[in-house]
């Protein structure tokens, strides 16, 4: 009988915040991909979708459509298994991320608390860089079953990229923690609301830079989109790709565009806090889900500074990349880290 | 070595200076420039609800003409088909009967008139070639269309309306009415 101990209002609780946060983070990033076609049109003085529908909002839709009704195509040559694993994992990694995130405050119902975050995990840091490092698999294992050598050599791209800017983005994240001393999202996002206590980028704003760069680089973004490079490797690793297997892949792209940006405006710009305001003086619900607002809005913003760059800067030669990543960011992030370090031993010990 | 155009420019081959080097500067100036472009007027038409004004010598969609008195002007000569390049248009000569003087101006007309807007090239050849003012081509475009055949225009399909039936269509037709 020890399943009638079981809280199951937590479970049902619980399952019902991960539909609502699935469905958000899709339908976000659908109509990411409509926010891409208007910002793309309009900074290249175009006018963008305005045909399905008013505004043309219906056009994720009709994408989406046009993605199912196609063939479906699996390469003769192929590794049928890995390569239908491919976009699942990466779909399946780019959800999971959300999971740890704190969407906002509390919510009280009757006697009731709560808490809009799936699992607040103490080292939730961790197993956010532990989930998005499993997304470059989805890429290696696509660009690898392909059985195509531009495929295969966007798969080595994404690969390297990924791994050389983990590690900057790792060491820029260090000074963070030192500073907060915890690794749980909550508590990072509670530190930045609480009175006398600024956004975290005004204490790590090279930190945030960096970090910010290394999230491009993540997300496989222009100007670090070396793996898809459409003029040069054909649409790399998601070439041999049809129907919504690819829009998988070009969906998850846009899920991890939702979810980093999410996690800067955690880590950096104080979660769901609305700032020059005190939460605790008003209506916990209210607040609660103000805060929701206020984390989407930072998000949206987000999204659109990924999308201002795109179609701003031309992509980095694979050498520009590197150098980059290992001589520019990784000397910085230590350096970040070392004065990060000094302060906090000298001035707050 | 000889340059090979005289609009060739040297491009500075020199090391990035620490300015370059660190990128960000570059960057937000890009970034500024795309920035305002959001905000800059778009020269896009669209099409289809907006359309943009063509001058009076346009050459578009043929139009086959009729005098006043609503009577078809062409004699079917076949001096249009000589004269086009494409070879687009095929047309059958008829003798003009008793009492059909109200339909066709001359004693000779063409039965059946074609014109393959697949093949023809809106030079407007055909236009300078007629005798009888009977072929002009318009301001309107062909329309796009799935099947080949329906972009053989038939002598229905490229006849001016009846300025004694319909006024209104044939003064529209022929651009009269100042165009908005
Ligand atoms: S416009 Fe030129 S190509 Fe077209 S039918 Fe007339 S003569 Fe031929
Ligand atoms: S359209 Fe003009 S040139 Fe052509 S057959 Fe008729 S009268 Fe002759």
């Amino acid at each position: 009988m020890n399943l009638l101990a079981f809280d199951w209002a937590l479970l049902i609780e619980k399952l019902v915040l991960i539909a609502i946060i699935i469905t958000i983070s899709l339908v976000v990033a659908m109509y990411a991909t409509y926010g891409e076609r208007k910002v793309a049109a309009w900074m290249q003085d175009r006018v963008g979708p305005n045909r399905a529908g008013p505004f043309g909002i219906l056009q994720p839709l009709a994408d989406g459509m046009k993605l199912f009704f196609k063939e479906e195509i699996i390469p003769n040559s192929s590794n049928k298994f890995l390569f239908i694993l491919g976009p699942c994992l990466a779909m399946l990694t780019a959800m999971m991320t959300s999971a740890i995130i704190p969407w906002g405050s509390e919510l009280r119902i009757g006697d009731r608390v709560i808490s809009l975050q799936i699992a607040d995990i103490n080292i939730g840091i961790l197993y956010v860089f532990g989930v998005v490092s499993m997304g470059v698999y989805g890429i290696m294992i696509g660009g690898w079953a392909s059985n195509n050598k531009f495929s295969l050599m966007a798969a080595l791209r994404g690969a390297s990229q990924v791994i050389s800017y983990e590690l900057a983005m790792g060491i820029s994240l260090i000074a963070l923690l030192m500073l907060t001393g915890s690794l749980s999202l909550k508590t990072i996002t509670e530190q930045q609301m609480a009175p006398g206590h600024y956004w975290n980028v005004l204490y790590q704003p090279l930190g945030f830079l960096i970090f910010f760069v290394c999230a491009l680089a993540e997300c496989n973004r222009a100007p670090f989109d070396l793996s898809e490079a459409e003029s040069e490797l054909n649409m790399g690793y998601h070439q041999e790709y049809s129907s919504m297997k690819l829009g998988f892949f070009l969906f998850s792209e846009y899920i991890n565009m939702f979810i980093s940006s999410v996690i800067m405006a955690t880590l950096f710009f104080g979660g769901y806090d609305i700032p020059f305001i005190d939460e605790s003086k008003y209506n916990p619900n209210l607040m609660a889900w103000l805060g929701v607002g206020a984390l989407m809005v930072k998000a949206l913003i987000f999204i659109f500074v990924f999308m201002w760059i795109r179609w701003t800067l031309p992509r980095f030669r694979y050498d520009q990349l590197m150098n980059l990543g290992w001589k520019a960011l990784i000397p910085l992030a230590l350096i970040n880290m070392v004065i990060t370090a000094v302060v906090i031993l000298k001035y707050f010990n | 070595m000889q340059a090979l155009t005289q609009k060739s420019k040297p491009v500075s081959r020199e090391p990035m200076s620490l300015m370059e080097k660190i990128y960000l500067p570059a960057v937000l100036k890009g970034m500024s420039i795309t920035f305002s472009h959001m905000f800059k007027k778009k020269p896009t038409v669209r099409y289809p609800e907006e359309t943009r004004p063509f001058s009076p010598v346009f050459r578009g969609l043929h139009v086959l003409n009729r005098d006043e008195e609503g009577r078809e002007n062409c004699t079917a000569c076949g001096l249009c088909a000589v004269a086009c390049p494409a070879e687009a248009i095929t047309m059958e000569a008829a003798e003009r009967k008793e009492g059909e003087e109200h339909l066709y101006r001359e004693e000779k007309y063409a039965a059946r008139y074609e014109i393959n807007m697949l093949r023809c090239i809106f030079c407007g050849l055909c236009e300078e070639a007629c005798p009888k003012d009977a072929i002009y081509l318009s301001e309107t475009f062909a329309p796009a269309s799935f099947a080949r055949k329906e972009l053989v225009y038939a002598k229905n399909d490229l006849l001016i309306p009846n300025p004694k039936t319909e006024p209104e269509a044939f003064a529209k037709a022929k651009g009269l009415k100042p165009i908005k």
